[in-house]
């Protein structure tokens, strides 16, 4: 098998990419254990999504829905079982996210900075949209739709998303 | 599914899987359960990491300050830094040294004050990973005795409760959660109300009538009223004050350093508890509640401790 292939949509050309065995599991674990321990030692890390960015990452480079959609599920349920959230609320936000970000990928070229900051922004906006819809929805626990420090998270999550995929991209077959 | 073309077969997928999880979410809210076997896997395979990344980070901490910080020192004069390096990494070890047995001895002296009411010292290994919600895990679970549902404080105040329990972990929704509350009350006009979180550091104290008269530096105390803490332990200091048309908008500012935690202590009871004097205060201690910021006297258990296996 091709270690990368070309996917021809509407004759763009648009590479996909493939890891190393066991990459994106050990990157899923890390940004788990990282989101769930660098709160204790820096509050402000409290505002960081690092399984939100791995699921965007990953579902803008391997540019297959349902793959994105799984492992969207699978980093979304395994964040709920370290929150007090009821199980499946970050699992459908994130579900979605994969879904978005896998198909967005298999029609856009993502490896631009510029359009990387923008994807991740809006996939954080339509992520918390998610979350508070299911919030007030399903669980009806009131939530607001805006608040300043959502601004700042979206904006930091942007910006270390850029430098993350960045870093990322080097643990992609060659 | 076979037939369908690849671009509807992931939309089914799509439909499917979130439709599962609306499912799972419409079943532990109807039957109040919270996934609780995924929760304990997932846990117990973070928490090793966590436990360890923590002690890894202490060695680290300790490996900086008492190595690593005095190098720039060294260059500006190798003679006297030799001296002073030495002097530095003393006070260094010795501040480290004293600030942690301050720490200790604050929590050993609050818990020998009260031998009747179970409790254990834990320490913080970790936070939850939702960015919107104020949880962190202990080092202590089960296996120390610690339940759902019981209060987590330090010297300073009340921190947080116990929302669930594994083996060696358990979870703390802390008071600054907007989740959470906590029966409170004025410390020196007994006006009851309830001190919950907004997911900011500082707290809301509600349902205190427009009528009532609060000023800003008034001490706010538990009530006892929720059942998890005992009365009189301090919960902040108010903040601000604004005029509302039923009740007043009262902010808090919490006594325990929330934000900075590391070491706690859990009541091990769920048993209403109460302060008692201080053998070493005057006799009003009961009376008057502690100041925020200033150590906890003793609690007595009203009813014999629980029993943990």
């Amino acid at each position: 098998m091709n270690d990368t292939f070309d996917l021809r949509i509407n004759e763009s050309h648009i590479e996909v990419h493939k890891f190393h065995g066991g990459t994106i599991l050990l990157c899923v674990i890390i940004a788990l254990v990282l989101q769930a321990f660098l709160p204790v030692y820096i509050t402000k890390a409290s505002i960081l999504d690092l399984p939100l960015l791995i699921t965007i990452y990953f579902g803008l480079s391997r540019r297959n829905p349902s793959t994105g959609l799984l492992l969207g599920t699978f980093i979304g349920l395994l964040q709920d079982s370290l929150s007090k959230t009821p199980i499946g609320l970050f699992g459908i936000a994130k579900t979605v996210i994969g879904y978005l970000a896998s198909s967005i990928g298999a029609r856009l070229d993502t490896e631009h900075p510029l359009a990387r900051f923008a994807l991740t922004a809006v996939f954080f906006a339509v992520h918390q949209g998610i979350v508070v819809v299911v919030q007030k929805l399903l669980l009806a626990q009131p939530q607001p739709w805006f608040t300043t420090r959502l601004l700042i998270a979206c904006i930091v999550n942007a910006v270390l998303g850029v430098f993350l995929y960045h870093f990322l991209d080097r643990l992609r077959k060659s | 599914m076979a037939g369908l073309p690849s671009r509807h077969r992931s939309l089914f997928l799509l439909a499917g899987v979130v439709l599962l999880q609306v499912l799972m979410l419409a079943v532990q809210i109807k039957s109040d359960s919270q996934g609780r076997l995924i929760r304990v896997w997932t846990v117990s395979a973070v928490s090793p990491v966590e436990r360890s990344g923590a002690w890894g980070i202490g060695k680290f901490r300790d490996a900086w300050r008492h190595y690593f910080a005095l190098s720039d020192t060294a260059r500006q004069n190798e003679e006297l830094i030799r001296e002073n390096g030495r002097l530095k990494l003393e006070i260094m070890q010795l501040q480290s040294k004293s600030a942690e047995a301050d720490r200790l001895a604050s929590l050993l002296n609050f818990k020998q004050k009260q031998a009747k009411v179970p409790m254990v010292l834990a320490r913080v290994i970790g936070s939850g990973a939702d960015a919107n919600s104020a949880v962190v895990y202990l080092d202590q679970g089960l296996h120390e005795g610690i339940r759902k549902n019981m209060g987590v404080i330090t010297p300073e105040g009340v921190v947080g409760k116990v929302i669930e329990s594994y083996g060696d972990t358990s979870q703390v929704l802390l008071l600054t959660d907007r989740d959470s509350g906590v029966g409170a009350m004025i410390a020196d006009s007994r006006i009851h109300g309830q001190v919950g979180g907004m997911g900011e550091p500082l707290l809301d104290m509600k349902h205190v009538g427009a009528d009532e008269e609060v000023k800003i530096g008034d001490r706010v105390v538990t009530s006892g009223m929720d059942r998890i803490f005992p009365k009189d332990l301090p919960v902040g200091t108010i903040s601000q004050v604004k005029p509302g048309t039923a009740f007043k908008q009262i902010r808090v500012r919490p006594s325990a350093n929330i934000e900075r935690l590391e070491e706690v202590i859990v009541l091990l009871t769920t048993d209403p508890l109460s302060l008692k004097p201080d053998a070493s205060a005057n006799g009003n201690a009961a009376a008057a509640p502690p100041a925020p910021g200033q150590p906890i006297s003793g609690l007595t258990n009203t009813k014999p401790a629980e029993k943990h296996p």
